[in-house]
């Protein structure tokens, strides 16, 4: 509704300006030729000079105004990984250069259109071309970028190209995607991860993981992405339907998942979710969105709707490349675990591979069917394998 | 369609001829380059009209998310819209659907089709383009797949909701989202229709501007409009036959079962056959296009603001050399460049450092055009002409939008901020605001020469400054909120607290956006108004040089009653000294004595 009354207004005052025009031409009838009417004159000139040197003020009141509630750099917050800090200075370097050439352009751009806004009688200065000048200024973006060039590449080459010591004592986790949700794969004791393919998805075996590889016996998934402090992780991502993009913005790192290949990422976490939640800028961030949920709820809650959960930090892994209709719904939770937190985990949740999921699904249906055969109009007992396919078409709904 | 209505307007009065116009061949399937152009800029601008009201739409859903509004209803339906409340997949087809229509239907074919076509003839002085058949034909394939795009907006399953960049599998599946099942085909129709058209006009445009020149007209003496559409046509014609075969492919991978993008896909509870394809594939050849169309869109407009700041600083061209030399760099550079949409895209990350290195190289061009614009308004005499603020516009905007293309072209800083609004914001300010800046200049400039009528001014002025503002108000923040990591193409954020903090921006963006929007009306009314009631013109407005003002008023068969002028000096002699008036047109002969004083 309150759409509605803005659109309204702004109808109204696009007819009052047009008025005000009108009115405008009006007065200009009879002021010598007709045809010179729709021609800037002095007039026109002179106001739109000065609006052209307001303009400036407007782009640095902006500028002015984002820096003042968005200085506060880097705005996802303090980086997670051991490569963060060197993206995070790059990207900090980048803004200040941007930051001073705007400011010098623009600056020079309006005062011009405002200095030199015509008069009647001014004459321009034939001004045709200039060599030294365009020397100038093609050598100095040159070498200010051939710098960033340098560095980004440096920095570049660091995260992708991972050396072989690094990656022996990496852990591997493959991250899978689907419509619309992530898992996760570990490679178990012997760090390799099984082969898997999606026509080897069967039932519970919702990876597609080859069964019979040896590599495989000891894999396991979690929905849930836990990953240790201070250990290199390298991850495999893979996707069963259409792109997806493996988003970890806390880490600095990205990485599509693209159907029928393996793509890879690697960094080394730096801060648990724990110590994270401890960082003041974290803290702060936290309590901005607690108090803006708060004050939602209230109005959910007069509304006699449930009031939204206070919100705790999480490191989250996002999908960051268009994947289908809820696509803006496909997350999964990224803990940091210290090395023990990490280790207990592992212990607990190792012993739950795909391979014995599979065989308990497999008795089970075994189970069930035997006790159909008893009990033949029991439809109730549904083989276990068809549960993905359900929440497959539930999903696409 | 309402285009073919407009299409029948009498733009201006009737009048001699050298030989007999039917209604049919003057106006509908006319083979003279003004009548086309017309054309064009018309079905442009009611593409135009319904992009830039998509985007309104779903601007709307993302300030307050999922709420119910008559607005949605009325225009969406309640298949699209239940109950007011726009729906996930309405969401993605807007979005699909207002960038392939403002990147290809309003920035190219509206801009380029319009410019080039009236402006190469009348600027090189030719009679008409080299093939005016050719030319009509171009016209008319283009509407046809206006028609066939806008026809896929009313298909049962949805447009083609899969981005504009379409990646498969998610466009080649109709399993995977429905806007993938009939919609898309029809996009993909529309568009191998739409590439045909572009390459007729571009083969035109190349062939026109090489051998129908007047005399005296050297390649060093065409206004840079000329040399800025010249470089786009080749441009064109280089990098549109690959979308065209990408499409074909998709084409023939969705209904033909070929492999060409697609491998090892399990969708909807079953493997499908495909087998060996790969999607990185299509998203090199998309981008081979892609990255190129960026200046296609860009270099048009460029040209225009070149002519347009120079005329109306009355002083020549800062570096006219220069500046063609810096067209034909970003075009080299252009072709070089398309793997800086792909860093993280899954391909070796050695190419993502090749495509640093090409990519960031393009702003040196870049920043080369920048100064030259600001430095030939220094010391100026600068008449503040609609068509002038909106050039001073797209100098500002460019800047603005060109210096974080070296955050994105950066494959280090490009992991975190790829696919974020930040990118949003680079690509509406660089080419999607800036060419459209372009493009209204143009309008503003050469509206005389196209209707016999000058466009009212204070309209004019009204519409640029509500315009920058709101583009500003737009885009600008739309940077921060990439920074701090909000994904674009979500159709709502409600579902992640960690980006509550950024909802107020939101309302903002979406704030200017209406403002902006609901104020183009004030540039339609000036535009469609002017052609009937707007004052007449006298022949050349704006005290220009090129050769278009040296035609009469009134659009006659071969641009010139007699002979074609011939060209004795460049096009930017303005405020030349030893001469009285301030601009000396290009078909005055050099007087005894007179020294070109340029390079």
């Amino acid at each position: 509704m309150t759409t509605f009354l803005v659109l309204t207004v702004v109808v109204l005052l696009a007819v009052a300006l047009w008025q005000l025009t009108k009115i405008f031409d009006l007065t200009q009838v009879g002021s010598g030729n007709v045809n010179d009417t729709q021609i800037a004159n002095d007039n026109d000139n002179k106001v739109n000079g000065f609006l052209m040197f307001a303009f400036l003020g407007f782009i640095y009141l902006t500028t002015i105004l984002c820096l003042l509630y968005y200085s506060d750099l880097p705005l996802i917050g303090d980086s997670a990984s051991e490569h963060g800090p060197e993206v995070d200075r790059l990207m900090v370097i980048s803004l200040v250069l941007i930051f001073i050439v705007q400011t010098v352009t623009q600056a020079l751009l309006h005062y011009f259109a405002f200095k030199y806004r015509g008069r009647q009688g001014q004459k321009a200065l034939y001004f045709a071309d200039n060599n030294k000048l365009e020397f100038i200024w093609s050598i100095i973006p040159a070498v200010v970028l051939a710098g960033l060039i340098l560095y980004g590449l440096y920095a570049w080459t660091n995260i992708m190209f991972v050396d072989e010591k690094d990656e022996q004592d990496a852990i591997v986790i493959e991250l899978y995607a689907q419509q619309f949700k992530w898992e996760a794969r570990y490679a178990g004791a012997d760090n390799v991860l099984g082969k898997a393919n999606v026509r080897y998805i069967e039932g519970v075996n919702n990876l597609g993981v080859d069964l019979s590889d040896p590599n495989a016996q000891d894999d396991f998934t979690a929905a849930e992405l836990h990953i240790p402090k201070g250990k290199r992780v390298i991850f495999k991502m893979r996707s069963q339907d259409v792109l997806h993009s493996a988003y970890m913005p806390h880490f600095r790192a990205q990485m599509n998942c693209v159907p029928g290949m393996v793509t890879s990422f690697s960094f080394v976490p730096t801060l648990t979710t724990a110590e994270m939640r401890e960082k003041p800028a974290i803290i702060q961030k936290v309590a901005n969105i607690n108090a803006i949920r708060a004050k939602k709820s209230e109005e959910l809650v007069a509304k006699g709707q449930t009031a939204l959960d206070p919100y705790t930090f999480d490191y989250l892994l996002l999908c960051n490349k268009i994947c289908g209709a809820s696509h803006y719904n496909m997350q999964m939770k990224i803990v940091v675990d210290s090395p023990e937190d990490f280790k207990n985990w592992l212990k607990e949740n190792s012993p739950k591979t795909i391979v014995q999921a599979v065989k308990t699904a497999a008795a089970e249906a075994k189970a069930s069917e035997e006790s159909a055969t008893q009990q033949p109009k029991d439809s109730a007992a549904a083989p276990a394998a068809d549960t993905t396919v359900v929440a497959q078409a539930e999903m696409k709904q | 369609m309402s285009a073919v209505a407009h299409n029948h307007d009498h733009g201006h009065d009737a009048h001699e001829h050298h030989h007999k116009d039917t209604f049919i061949t003057k106006y509908i399937f006319s083979i003279d380059h003004k009548m086309i152009s017309k054309q064009y800029l018309i079905t442009g601008i009611i593409m135009g009209i319904i992009g830039v009201g998509m985007s309104m739409l779903f601007r709307m859903q993302l300030a307050w998310p999922e709420e119910s509004f008559k607005v949605f209803s009325f225009f969406l339906g309640e298949r699209m819209a239940p109950g007011g409340v726009m729906n996930n997949e309405t969401y993605l087809a807007l979005v699909t659907i207002h960038g392939t229509i403002m990147v290809f239907f309003v920035l190219t074919a509206g801009l380029s089709g319009t410019f080039s076509n009236l402006l190469i003839p009348l600027q090189i002085g030719a009679r008409d383009m080299a093939s005016g058949f050719l030319n009509m034909v171009s016209y008319w394939l283009f509407f046809l797949s206006s028609v066939v795009m806008v026809i896929s907006l009313f298909v049962e399953s949805g447009p083609a909701s899969a981005g504009w960049t379409i990646y498969p599998p998610l466009s080649a599946l109709p399993q995977a989202m429905s806007g993938s099942g009939a919609g898309m085909t029809l996009w993909l129709v529309s568009m191998a229709i739409f590439i045909a058209s572009s390459l007729l006009g571009s083969l035109n445009y190349i062939v026109t501007v090489i051998n129908l020149r007047t005399k005296g007209m050297s390649m060093t003496r065409l206004p840079l409009t000329v040399w800025a559409f010249f470089i786009t046509a080749i441009i064109g014609v280089i990098s549109f036959p690959v979308l065209l075969s990408a499409a074909l492919m998709l084409i023939m991978d969705r209904s033909f079962g070929t492999s060409f993008f697609l491998s090892d896909i399990y969708i909807a509870g079953e493997v499908l056959h495909y087998q060996g394809g790969s999607p990185v594939l299509f998203e090199h050849l998309f981008w081979f296009l892609g990255h190129p169309e960026v200046y296609i869109v860009l270099l048009p407009a460029l040209g225009i603001t070149s002519e347009v700041i120079a005329t109306n600083s009355r002083k020549p061209i800062f570096g006219y050399r220069a500046m063609i030399m810096s067209i034909i760099a970003i075009a080299f550079l252009s072709t070089i460049v398309w793997g800086h949409h792909m860093f993280i895209s899954g391909m070796n990350p050695f190419l993502g450092s090749v495509f640093t290195f090409t990519t960031l190289l393009i702003a040196i061009p870049s920043a080369v055009k920048a100064f030259n614009y600001i430095t030939t308004l220094w010391k100026g005499n600068l008449q503040l002409n609609p068509a002038m603020l909106f050039s001073i516009g797209l100098v500002s905007t460019f800047i603005t939008g060109g210096l974080t293309g070296i955050i994105l072209g950066d494959s280090t800083l490009d992991i975190n901020v790829h696919d974020t609004y930040f990118v949003v914001a680079h690509f509406h300010l660089v080419m999607g605001i800036s060419a459209l800046y372009g493009m209204f200049a143009g309008i503003y400039h050469w509206f005389p020469k196209m209707f016999g009528r000058m466009l009212n001014k204070n309209l004019g002025y009204v519409h640029f400054w509500v315009t920058a503002v709101c583009a500003y108000g737009v885009f600008f923040p739309m940077h921060f909120i990439g920074m701090a990591g909000l994904p674009r193409r979500y159709y709502t954020n409600t579902n992640f607290p960690l980006f509550d903090d950024l909802q107020n921006v939101n309302v903002i963006i979406t704030t200017f956006a209406l403002v902006g929007g609901v104020f183009q009306l004030v540039f339609i009314y000036n535009f469609f108004s002017s052609i009937f009631y707007g004052k007449r013109t006298v022949q050349n407005p704006w005290k220009s040089n090129t050769l278009e003002w040296t035609a009469p008023i009134e659009h006659i068969h071969g641009n010139w009653p007699g002979e074609i002028p011939h060209v004795h000096r460049w096009p930017y002699d303005y405020s030349k000294p030893g001469h009285d008036e301030d601009f000396v047109p290009q078909n005055v002969p050099m007087k005894e004595g007179e020294q070109q004083l340029h390079h």
